[in-house]
């Protein structure tokens, strides 16, 4: 690898730091295009809700990883852009508009909800959020012409371009409709975090009150992040009403929420990729276990008796061999495997050893 | 009558969420910790009180049984803090946030695997004993859950404000570093405290169980009501869980009654109200930082 020498300040900001870079990313989207002739319909669904997870899990980054602001309630407004998708779909809007529409319900409402809540900080936002969750879980029971009650709402198929897109029928089309969604909301990302109002969010994260003293204004920054994080939701949410073809009260649980959160802490908080790293492990690990089941089963003839919850547990386990040894997530595993691959001869063993640290009391803010 | 009735079972249930919030401001209070596996180690000592007392089991007396499941959930606590939670100390708070709903989850697993997912519920010898005040039934367990948790809050409340033990958590909890100069014994004190509600969430848990079914998946519901109990308290103040406890408590059956609609979510909006109104809780623990 070699050195890159930066002559103008565009350098700092750019997308991609340079051809390789672009190339590495160029592959990446060459490779997802082409999954539907590489994978089969049902590895193709999985790949789908990856996508949208991965989506749901940016906007959980957004305000979690990148403004600092702990939500442990983002399934409601996943629970917000689906039943707003859905409930516009079945009165005859089209899926573009119904899509944006869900986005923008669940921006504003973020918005409006972000208000009070924001005031708060760490743990009391923390529950504040859960909080919300749960009482949205109770709403959509209980708002029934929208949301259809207890029976909930079945996702109409999407009509697009003279196309009729459905998760089943073809899964192709979906599954390029969702990627075409996150490479767009992706984007608009990754062009947030190097504008003024993305430096503010990461400003608000590591001080308040430096960041008030370099004149950024933190409730606002709160809010607009909040909104932005609840729009991107809200669109994941609506994408994964269509491909579960059906959600109730029970699709947006608070567990949801919790496993949401989970996701971007082990994929890596205060990363991009970790949004994704998370969705692949969310997704994917319940398969993995599965297949290492039946194998053991079917070659070693161990057999590890079928507990309820085994996936769970698993899930549990390996989030807490993350924040104990590895803080930053999948993302920082991945970083110091690159980072060793760059420098290779040159690595030395203590480039990533944490300094000791002492609890900072957060009753004073 | 109905109403005084509805009351008397709001304040016993309200006890046991105050119970079961002491727990969280324990742990707060000495490491500024939040432990949101505090009602899945609530569901670990109903299950183990149920083990030591019901004759299907251990059939031990009841006292026997509820000292036996506190000490080895405090042991269990202790352990906890020792060999899991302390390879994170000094790590942010959030980083506790997610360890601890890990365990909890962990906790969940196990216990299905040990007790399996079937609601017990506890043999106790007062089952179905009733006190008559004029017109109204107090269940013999009310009355015992009312008691233990005034009890309990009065001890710890004292303790924290007079004892050396308490003073030096309070101190290692507002300045870690500080506290370390001092000379605290500052993990060690982590682990007495982690030990402590491990204690508080056995009794918790025991009385719990007396008064309905327990299952696995029990303690994550129960637990969150009983944290926002402690957040409308304010996080750190005993007397505050306490409050915050009788509040959710006594909301609970009377929204339930007269606003059947909302009568699940009451104690959720009524904690988003408070803290809406003030931010830190009733007994506020917040202060703005100077600089």
């Amino acid at each position: 690898m070699s050195n890159r020498f930066k002559s103008r300040y565009d350098d700092d900001i750019n997308l991609f730091e340079g051809r390789w870079h672009l190339a590495q990313y160029a592959l990446l989207i060459a490779l997802l295009l082409a999954a539907p002739w590489l994978l089969g319909a049902y590895y193709l669904g999985e790949l789908t809700a990856v996508l949208i997870w991965s989506l749901a899990g940016l906007g959980l980054m957004l305000i979690s990883g990148h403004t600092g602001q702990v939500s442990l309630g983002h399934a409601a407004f996943m629970a917000i852009g689906a039943f707003t998708n859905l409930a516009l779909m079945m009165r005859g809007w089209h899926f573009i508009p119904a899509l944006l529409a869900s986005a923008v319900t669940s921006g504003v409402l973020g918005a409006i909800i972000s208000r009070p809540i924001l005031r708060m900080s760490g743990i009391y936002l923390a529950i504040a959020t859960l909080a919300l969750s749960i009482i949205i879980e109770d709403l959509s029971i209980i708002a029934e012409p929208v949301t259809g009650g207890v029976a909930g709402l079945f996702a109409p198929p999407i009509d697009l371009f003279g196309m009729t897109i459905d998760r089943y029928s073809s899964p192709a089309a979906f599954y390029y409709l969702c990627l075409a969604v996150l490479v767009i909301v992706t984007l608009g990302y990754l062009n947030l975090l190097r504008s003024a109002s993305g430096r503010s969010f990461l400003a608000v994260r590591d001080s308040e009150v430096s960041a008030r003293a370099l004149g950024v204004n933190v409730a606002r920054a709160k809010t607009l992040s909040f909104a932005l994080s609840c729009a991107m939701t809200g669109l994941a949410g609506a994408l994964y009403a269509h491909l579960a073809q059906a959600v109730n009260y029970e699709s947006f649980l608070v567990l949801i929420s919790i496993t949401l959160l989970l996701q971007v802490v082990i994929g890596g908080l205060g990363s991009v990729h970790g949004a994704f790293f998370g969705a692949i492990v969310v997704v994917l690990l319940p398969q993995s276990i599965a297949m290492l089941r039946d194998f053991l089963n079917n070659t070693a003839g161990i057999s590890i008796a079928a507990y309820p919850g085994m996936d769970t547990a698993l899930f549990a386990l390996l989030i807490l061999l993350m924040v104990i040894y590895e803080p930053r997530g999948l993302y920082g595993v991945w970083f110091k495997v690159r980072t060793w691959l760059q420098l290779f001869p040159l690595y030395r063993k203590g480039m990533f050893r944490r300094t000791r640290t002492y609890l900072k009391t957060e009753r004073q803010r | 009558m109905d109403i005084l009735q509805l009351l008397v079972s709001g304040i016993a249930n309200g006890c046991i969420y105050g119970l079961l919030a002491l727990g969280f401001v324990l742990i707060y209070k000495a490491s500024e910790a939040v432990n949101f596996a505090q009602g899945d180690m609530m569901m670990l000592g109903a299950f183990l009180g149920i083990t030591f007392i019901n004759a299907s089991y251990a059939d031990l007396p009841f006292l026997i049984g509820i000292t036996l499941a506190a000490l080895l959930l405090g042991l269990f606590g202790y352990l906890l803090d020792r060999f899991v939670l302390r390879a994170i100390f000094g790590q942010p708070q959030f980083a506790m946030v997610i360890l601890t709903i890990a365990l909890g989850f962990l906790m969940r697993f196990f216990a299905g695997v040990i007790w399996g997912h079937d609601p017990t519920s506890l043999e106790t010898p007062f089952v179905a004993q009733v006190w008559m005040l004029g017109e109204l039934m107090i269940p013999v367990v009310d009355a015992l859950i009312i008691l233990t948790t005034v009890a309990l809050t009065t001890v710890l409340y004292f303790f924290f404000a007079r004892t050396r033990l308490g003073v030096a958590m309070q101190a290692s909890s507002q300045n870690q570093m500080a506290a370390y100069y001092m000379g605290i014994p500052v993990k060690r004190i982590n682990a007495i405290v982690w030990a402590l509600s491990g204690v508080v969430a056995a009794i918790a848990g025991v009385l719990f169980a007396a008064k309905g079914a327990v299952e696995p998946s029990v303690g994550l519901l129960f637990g969150i009501k009983a944290f926002a109990a402690a957040v409308i308290g304010g996080l750190g103040s005993l007397p505050g869980a306490l409050l915050g406890g009788l509040l959710v408590g006594i909301v609970e059956p009377f929204a339930g009654r007269f606003l059947p609609e909302v009568g699940q979510i009451a104690p959720y909006l009524l904690m988003l109200v408070v803290l809406v109104l003030r931010p830190g809780g009733l007994f506020a623990q917040i202060s703005q930082k100077k600089v």
